[in-house]
């Protein structure tokens, strides 16, 4: 008897499946989602089944030849992946989610994308459009709750317009600065039926993603540098979102100006490139800090002067004439105010600078960031890469996995110490190798940001810097790898505590270690269970080789570095405290 | 310190469900407060114009109207002070007819406010006046002090520029040519 209903469910399905290839034309809003998903060339799905969104999974079923589901352990999970696989090769990361808790669950790693300018997709199932509004299960006011921390949030309410939607989605995405969309999606838009017609969108009236660039901003830019005895260039993410890394070069070199890079501008230069100044901001490279309140023309380029960056903006570049080039007009004059903005595509603008620039040598200028260089190096980074007694230390971790990879591998980082060593001591050969979460500083983005950094660049060594506070945010992520088999190579940093809040309260709470200290679990035996091979060292001795071993094949592992308790991540300039008050702890 | 003043924003935008929200979300996140605001289709079909009144430092409501102007569905944002503008409010009393008999000054007070009576019955009347802020709130201070008011509203302000041309055809036509001035430092 149950087995004849389950057969009648069968035919039934099958049935209705036949109905929709006899009529070529029509297609579930489901299908329309797909096909229209593949017509803009998306191959990749990080996503997690449920009530609301299960028509549109029914139809994926059908494309498992085109299109690779990735199903994560939480949906907070999916969409660090599809950052992380968005930040690793330059597509859009696409989410596919189902409604109510999904979508809450969801929010975090789509705000991180908002405040990093990563191009997601975010798909969310919802109730069928007569319960909107009735407190139906699992239904919750998804558009208004996304609106705040997306570029563009939309609620698909009928099979007819989910084409239209889908391709205004990825073109909103990934056009001028890029972001994060939310499309949410009805149930009975998934089942109708509608004629699938796709148009990719190329146009929205109103939405200017690159304002045409205006030749006499060029002009006073480029006049400006000219002029410039000690000129500076600052380089955010958005040469890497636009391409310009070459672009960039050319512009450096032609009048020699050094230049440092924001978090998220990592590796846009190679780390060895000459004019590579190093990092910015509260826990980046003393030089480059100093010298900003030295320079007499900072060039920004494609970043946002994020506090982060500028200390306290009263007494930022004060000295220097400010040119800020940027895509996104609402940055001009935010947080720092300028005196030349050029907006524009960094492609397009740089290169158009770059051609009215005098060659210049500057080299005395750039002779002078030595002496913070040897200065930082002597008291700061020589006892954290290379100690030679007491326990080990999270940068002599990094410094030696950097070794151990060529400095080839995409880094990965978790937030908060594990973070700001990977970023200090990793160096970087190409562009695209430092995934982390600059804006919105969310702990538990490493392990599942990894999985979508391996699956978008499988062919390159990925490396997770992580703390035992954040692997635990999202351990469970250790499923996606274990199910697919991905080839993360994790180095988790344990030193049982919120090391970074540690570290604050030590210097600006009188040592009141108020609940940053943690009973941490065997995390060699949690990787086990999860068939990830791992070991744990505590040993210095014992590093080198532990590190060799978990790069010795493709397979994911868990390195568990058992680091100094108390270490602390120097140089710190204070938050709020001006760029040149740089802290570099005990000489 | 930067001083604090009135500014009226306009807003075009797409006839979308969920507009006002993404406006209002920016306003809020600022820490503004929303004085006065009216919606309503605009001279274009499918096109909503919003006018909305806040106090803040020119800087910040720069940096709210390009946040404004960013989101997707809007199609054109900007500010203006009140000396670039024609701005009017509407404001409705409902005042007790017997109280408003026993007035020995009714004409005098229709004149000099220009009152405009839309109702009337043995209960009450109800008086339209249009003007700016300070003249609807005059009016009510007045009745309220002498002959008291039952119910009194005042709409949003809604306001036309004194210089441009406002056609929202030309501004999407400039807005590729969208420029930022520095500021003075």
């Amino acid at each position: 008897m149950v087995s004849g209903e389950k057969q009648g469910v069968k035919n039934f399905t099958n049935f209705t499946n036949l109905f929709y290839y006899m009529d070529t034309k029509k297609m579930s809003g489901s299908q329309i989602l797909i096909e229209s998903m593949i017509r803009e060339g998306i191959d990749t799905i990080f996503g997690y089944p449920g009530g609301a969104i299960m028509p549109a999974f029914d139809a994926l079923f059908d494309y498992r030849d085109k299109i690779n589901h990735v199903l994560t352990r939480h949906e907070q999970g999916a969409t660090h992946a599809a950052e992380g696989y968005a930040l690793v090769s330059g597509k859009t990361g696409v989410c596919l989610i189902t409604s109510g808790p999904a979508a809450t669950n969801a929010v975090t790693g789509i705000s991180n994308a908002m405040l990093d300018s990563t191009p997601i997709v975010v798909i969310t199932g919802q109730v069928g459009s007569s319960l909107l509004g009735t407190d139906a299960f699992q239904e919750i006011d998804v558009v208004g709750i996304m609106q705040p921390v997306t570029k563009w949030a939309y609620q698909i309410r009928r099979a007819e317009d989910v084409a239209w939607a889908v391709a205004r989605a990825f073109y909103i995405a990934k056009t001028g600065r890029p972001g994060p969309v939310v499309l949410d999606f009805t149930k009975n838009a998934q089942t109708e039926k509608a004629e699938f017609n796709y148009k990719p969108c190329t146009f929205i009236r109103g939405y200017i993603p690159e304002p045409d660039v205006k030749q006499e901003r060029i002009a006073e830019a480029a006049k400006l540098i000219n002029a410039a005895k000690k000129p500076f260039a600052l380089v955010g993410q958005g040469v890497i979102l636009a391409q310009a890394e070459a672009e960039l070069k050319t512009f450096l070199e032609k009048a020699n100006i050094p230049a440092a890079w924001t978090l998220l501008g990592a590796s846009a230069m190679p780390t060895d490139f000459k004019l590579n100044m190093g990092f910015l901001g509260m826990h980046g490279n003393m030089a480059p800090n100093m010298k900003t309140n030295e320079c007499d023309v900072l060039i920004a380029i494609g970043m946002r002067f994020d506090d982060r960056v500028t200390g306290n903006p009263d007494t930022y570049a004060k000295q220097a004439k400010i040119i800020h080039l940027d895509i996104d007009r609402a940055e001009i004059n935010k947080n720092v105010q300028v005196d030349v903005p050029v907006l524009g595509n960094a492609k397009e603008t740089l290169p158009l600078i770059t051609e009215l620039l005098h060659k210049a040598n500057h080299q005395d200028w750039i002779d002078s960031f030595k002496v913070y260089d040897d200065r930082e190096y002597n008291v700061v980074i020589k006892k954290e890469i290379t100690p030679e007694n007491g326990e080990m230390t999270m940068g002599e971790v990094v410094h030696k996995v950097s070794e151990a990879t060529n400095h080839q591998a995409v880094v990965v980082t978790d937030v908060g110490q594990n973070q700001m060593m990977a970023a200090r001591y990793s160096k970087h050969s190409q562009t695209r190798s430092l995934i982390t979460s600059g804006g919105l500083g969310t702990m538990g983005f490493g392990i599942p940001a990894a999985v979508g950094a391996k699956v978008g660049a499988p062919d390159r060594t990925v490396c997770l810097f992580c703390g035992d506070g954040g692997f635990q945010m999202t351990i469970q992520e250790l499923g996606t790898i274990m199910q697919e088999k991905l080839g993360v190579k994790i180095i988790l940093l344990n030193n049982d505590f919120l090391g970074m809040v540690r570290q604050w309260q030590e210097m600006f709470f009188d040592e009141r270690y108020s609940f940053t200290e943690i009973d941490n679990p065997d995390f060699v035996a949690i990787a086990k269970a999860y068939n990830i091979d791992g070991t744990s060292v505590t040993k210095r001795e014992d590093l080198d080789a532990a590190i060799r071993d978990m790069l010795k094949d493709d397979k994911p592992y868990l390195l568990v570095v058992n680091v100094q308790k108390k270490g602390m991540v120097y140089p710190m300039i204070p938050a709020g405290a001006s760029v040149t008050d740089v802290l570099l702890g005990e000489e | 310190m930067e001083k604090t003043k009135l500014y009226t924003i306009t807003v075009f935008s797409e006839n979308t469900v969920g507009i006002l929200n993404q406006i209002t979300i920016i306003f809020t996140r600022r820490a503004v407060n929303i004085e006065t605001l009216s919606v309503s289709p605009s001279a274009i079909k499918g096109i909503h114009k919003f006018t909305i009144t806040a106090f803040a430092t020119k800087s910040l409501i720069e940096k709210i109207v390009k946040q404004i102007d960013k989101r997707v569905d809007i199609l054109k944002s900007y500010y203006n002070t009140d000396e670039d503008l024609i701005h009017q409010e509407i404001a409705l009393y409902k005042i007790a007819t017997e109280k408003l008999m026993a007035m020995s000054s009714i004409e005098s007070l229709i004149r000099q406010y220009n009152i405009k009576i839309l109702d009337m019955n043995e209960t009450f009347v109800v008086f339209l006046k249009s003007g700016h802020y300070a003249e609807t709130q005059q009016l009510f201070e007045e009745l309220s002090n002498t002959i008291g008011v039952l119910q009194f509203v005042r709409s949003g302000r809604i306001a036309i520029t004194k210089a441009k041309v406002e056609r929202l055809s030309d501004m999407l036509d400039a807005m590729r040519q969208i420029d930022e001035n520095p500021i003075d430092k």
